[in-house]
């Protein structure tokens, strides 16, 4: 592979095979599939953060001609109390089934505690009043600090925690304690000349998609029942719902819907299982909606985090050590990202000495789910403000500090490979000589930068393409496009089959129609997907070939097939593909490649942004009024969305940075589930966000492809947080950078 | 089981009577902006629903002798087009400007805002340092209340069961008087005031303000007027100490809560900041005819 490599079709702005239907109004999403005969699933949720369930009565609604079905979590059949009893009982999937239906305990305030069934939505709602809960109400736990204290009231009375020299004796709301290390740490910091050494937190924050969970599911004894949902991965949830309700894959279909918005938060179930337990049960087909409140109080969020991290380095900026603590909220059951926070937290630095230690935390709020980079934006958040503030102190240009200490190829992770050609040096060099850095920073604006890294991964993924006779094709696959995948699956089959991209019609298929597919998330659609698009591209020239061979009564290896036109070796005869088709009938029947892989050799994404705000001094009120985001892309094969992967990521990574909080009473009450008072950012409050690829090719795919969906959400909290602390002259360590915070940093300054 | 009940009366007799014969609980529907998120978790609960809108005059603005006469329910997006009402009102009409978004302006309405009466409505400080009144009729006539006379509290108004808001009288200002309006959000659109301020100038030919009116929102459980923040503009010509003491003035006067959008602190210091920036805004706006 070689980057001076030409292309036809990749690295054109092509229009999107999905984009008209979209703006239309004609693709349909998760709440747009209704069915004869449908009825409608609603939730009761829980009014209390943390209660004990005394009793949970549903004969009243049974009684009730409005009600259909009821569930709760006893209809689970694998994971329910008799299967405990009998042994059946399926460990890995309590947790899930727990949080999807409350077990004896509420957990959070929205958790499900049962549902119902009914003719429509306003009278499935009405009846959740026929319900009858008796809560003991018990002290919440809200954050970290409360959680890991020794008089924490404990969230699961069997959770010890795993990972300490010494097993756990005792229930914690600690799940969990990783430590990773490199060197001799003692031994680092005793050789740097500057120390650093600060505590940083982080909020919950809300993926914030647009797209409320729905799904319209039909149950069938006879057959496959049927699921539609908008989802991140239909195989997965196939596979969630056939264990929590214990059938066999091949006794579900599951049809991905068009997605408005997931980042990692449509990665799990919450209503397909229990509205296939209604449809199970009313023998109707059954449709069930989150309300925006409910999507804030009881889906998955990021996690809140406490990071404390100490960097030492020399005076010639080398750094000796870096060392991070860092606590991540898990929400009501355990599994925060805390790993992969552990993992990327120093990434971007070779460093010979560090030390990394993680917890993974209960408490009382909605389970955590995937989010963009899960668990980087945290820890790289803490780690880049204190390497800031040592480039600061040792008097060097945080480029240039970061230069000197930049991951490269051959550098040894502190989990475990050492990197291959990465591209952080050349990003560094790109934000160097941006028309962004190079300009002077404007009077009363401070200007931050920070770098992030993420692993991207690969795994399984399977496509068919078919042609027709008359050439054109349509590309099977299936993953769900959350990011414009089919106009870069299509470029790709376009660029190998040396057709136009529009004569192949990329669809994302149902669990029946294509083989198993890993979840669209890990930033891995277009690199793995994107080599078995190639590969089943690969798979139809070579049957073109031997049919062109067929044609000319030659054999395979005296034909030669390039940009869409196969050529005899021993003549003149040429064939196009098209020509090809259209004699298929007479060659052996159509044509079709096929490819199922498990891709390995995904390329780490490194970036790096930089941000200007000005800050309202007597308010507190930030603006950002200009911001870069470079990022390694390997090789875009659809510049546009690439661009609008580091544009949306450096998006969520500002709001985050500047106002996005999940707000709670003292109760464990949300306060703020509505856009109205969980602020993401407008389009009006921000500036263009300008993107710079930077292409430093993946040698493992074919044509360099590394993930870039998720890298551009973690500098941004570390690069806005630098600028606000330049801005106003004061450090920080807390997030959001909200205006009443700010203004009392101001405020305790004068 | 859904027991709502909409009428949309014609003329004003009609509605009084409506109102006075109502069995059930009535809500008083403008452009529904804020009635209608209300109502959601209220399906199932008995309702009589009156749109006001179709009664004369309701969604007109006119200039009569010495007042604008304002229809509660003229859309904000109407209302902010008018460029007599601007010329003479521009902080009335920059609050008006701000409620919600583009869409929701096109049914929103000043009496609506008014009548909703959030503490953090954003025509309601502008309405007071103009010294709009609420005119009001009822079974047994009709009566005139000053707007800030008018709040009783969060969410609470002085209209009787029998009663609605017929129209909105802001009188001609003093010659060369201006006012102005702004409130903080986190953001730049699609927020609810934090805190607001408007306040009302009037300078003689040296720049020396003679009458100044300044009134204070979502800082207390409804919009409140400030006397003490407008004596200290009077006499000045608004140098920074006489802008400083009303802005303490109006920190002073404010008596917010904490909450999910802000808290008691900086309430109280950013309705100061805003009292400040507005008084300059809209003596500027004097200096400017």
């Amino acid at each position: 592979m070689s980057e001076a490599r030409e292309f036809k079709h990749i690295g054109q702005r092509t229009i999107r095979p999905d984009g008209f239907d979209k703006v239309t109004g004609k693709a349909n999403y998760g709440a747009d599939l209704s069915l004869p005969g449908m009825i409608w699933g609603a939730i009761l949720r829980s009014p209390h953060a943390h209660a004990n369930i005394k009793k949970l009565d549903v004969s009243r609604a049974e009684a009730s001609p409005d009600v259909l079905a009821i569930a709760t979590f006893e209809d689970f059949p694998s994971v329910n109390a008799a299967a405990q009893r009998d042994g059946t009982h399926r460990e890995g999937m309590m947790d899930t089934a727990c949080n999807i239906l409350a077990n004896q305990k509420v957990l959070y305030h929205g958790h499900a505690v049962a549902a119902i069934a009914a003719r429509s939505q306003a009278a499935a709602i009405a009846a959740l009043d026929l319900i009858d809960v008796e809560y003991e109400v018990l002290t919440p736990v809200l954050n970290i600090d409360d959680a890991i204290s020794a008089t924490a009231p404990i969230l699961h009375e069997t959770m010890m925690t795993q990972g300490l020299a010494e097993p756990a004796t005792e229930a914690s709301n600690v799940s969990a304690r990783m430590e990773l290390k490199k060197g001799d740490i003692e031994a680092g910091f005793a050789a740097a000349d500057v120390i650093v050494e600060r505590a940083y937190d982080t909020p919950t924050v809300h993926q914030g998609y647009i797209e409320p969970h729905a799904t319209t599911v039909v149950f069938n004894d006879n057959g496959p029942s049927m699921i539609w949902c908008p989802t991140q991965g239909h195989f997965d949830v196939r596979a969630r719902v056939a264990q929590l309700l214990n059938l066999e894959l091949g006794q579900i279909k599951v049809v991905a819907s068009e997605i408005g918005g997931g980042f990692g938060g449509k990665t799990t179930v919450y209503l397909e299982p229990v509205a296939l337990i209604l449809s199970k049960k009313s023998g109707r087909p059954v449709k069930m909606e989150m309300s925006r409140g409910d999507v804030f109080r009881a889906s998955g969020p990021a996690s809140a985090s406490q990071s404390r991290i100490k960097v030492g380095a020399k005076m010639d900026g080398t750094i000796t050590a870096m060392q991070a603590t860092l606590h991540y909220e898990a929400g009501a059951f355990q599994g925060s990202p805390m790993g992969p926070g552990c993992m990327t937290v120093f990434t971007p630095y070779d460093v010979e000495n560090l030390y990394v230690e993680g917890f993974d935390v209960v408490v009382n709020k909605p389970k955590v789910a995937a989010y963009r980079a899960p668990g980087a934006p945290q820890s790289e958040f803490a780690a880049e403000m204190a390497v800031n503030e040592l480039a600061k102190k040792i008097g060097m240009d945080p480029i240039e500090f970061r230069l000197k200490n930049a991951a490269k190829e051959g550098t040894q992770t502190i989990y475990g490979p050492k990197l291959k050609v990465v591209g952080l040096e050349a990003c560094l060099e790109a934000a160097k000589s941006s028309p962004h850095y190079t300009a002077p920073i404007p009077e009363n604006v401070g200007r931050g930068l920070a770098a992030g890294f993420w692993f991207n991964i690969g795994g399984q993924s399977s496509v068919i393409i078919n042609l027709n006779p008359d050439g054109t094709g349509t590309i099977i696959e299936g993953s769900p496009d959350i990011g414009g995948s089919r106009a870069s699956m299509q470029m790709m089959a376009a660029e190998i089959l040396g057709v136009a991209p529009s004569s192949l019609n990329p669809i994302v298929a149902d669990t029946e129609h294509v083989a198993y597919n890993q979840t669209t998330g890990g930033s891995r659609t277009t690199f793995a997907t994107g080599m078995a698009v190639v590969e089943a591209a690969e798979d139809i020239v070579e049957q073109l070939k031997a049919r062109a061979a067929a044609m000319w009564n030659v054999t395979a290896e005296q034909v030669d097939f390039k940009d869409g036109v196969a050529q005899n070796l021993s003549g003149e005869d040429q064939l196009t593909l098209a020509e090809i088709c259209a004699s298929a009938e007479k060659t052996g029947g159509q044509i079709s490649g096929r490819a199922n892989i498990n891709a390995r050799g995904a390329g780490p994404s490194f970036a790096v942004h930089i941000c200007d705000i000005k800050v309202d001094k007597e308010t507190g009120k930030t603006d950002v009024v200009r911001y870069t985001a470079i990022q390694d892309a390997g090789k875009a094969i659809h510049p546009s969305y690439v661009e609008g992967q580091f544009q949306g990521g450096a998006v969520q990574g500002i709001g985050w940075a500047l106002n996005e909080e999940y707000v709670y009473s003292k109760d464990g009450i949300m306060e703020n589930a509505g856009f109205l008072d969980y602020r993401i950012p407008l389009a009006s409050d921000l500036p263009e966000i300008e993107a710079i690829i930077v292409e430093v090719p993946n040698s493992f795919h074919p044509f360099g492809v590394r993930g870039v969906g998720e890298t551009g959400i973690i500098p941004p909290l570390a690069a806005v947080g630098t600028a606000v602390a330049e801005a106003i002259g004061q450090p920080i360590s807390s997030l959001p950078c909200s205006p009443p915070k700010i203004l009392k940093l101001l405020m305790a300054a004068r | 089981m859904v027991a709502l009940t909409y009428h949309a009366p014609d003329s004003l007799e009609e509605a009084v009577q409506l109102l006075s014969t109502a069995r059930q609980p009535v809500k008083l529907l403008s452009g529904g902006t804020d009635l209608i998120i209300q109502m959601q978790g209220l399906i199932q609960d008995e309702r009589l629903v009156v749109d006001v809108k179709k009664i004369p005059g309701m969604r007109a603005a006119d200039w009569m002798e010495d007042h604008l006469r304002l229809g509660p329910s003229m859309s904000c997006a109407q209302f902010t087009k008018r460029q007599d009402i601007q010329a003479v009102f521009p902080g009335l009409v920059e609050a008006a400007y701000l409620i919600g978004s583009t869409q929701v302006q096109g049914r929103a309405s000043i009496g609506g805002n008014l009548c909703n009466a959030s503490p953090a409505a954003d025509t309601i400080p502008a309405l007071i340092v103009n010294r709009a009144a609420c005119l009001i009729q009822g079974l047994n006539g009709t009566r005139r209340v000053n707007v800030e006379d008018f709040l009783t509290g969060v969410g609470q108004q002085c209209l009787a069961s029998d009663e609605l808001l017929v129209a909105i009288e802001v009188p001609n200002p003093a010659a060369r008087t201006r006012d102005a309006y702004l409130r903080f959000i986190p953001r730049t659109e699609m927020d609810i005031a934090v805190a607001g301020a408007a306040v009302s100038v009037t300078l003689d030919d040296t720049g020396v303000c003679t009458n100044a009116r300044v009134a204070i929102g979502a800082v207390a459980p409804t919009a409140i007027l400030v006397p003490s923040a407008a004596d200290a503009l009077i006499g000045t010509k608004l140098e920074d100490d006489a802008l400083l003491a009303a802005a303490a003035a109006s920190s002073q006067a404010a008596n917010p809560i904490s909450d999910r959008r802000g808290t008691v602190e900086f309430r109280r210091h950013v309705v100061g900041v805003l009292t400040k920036r507005a008084a300059k805004i809209a003596a500027n706006r004097v200096g400017a005819l």
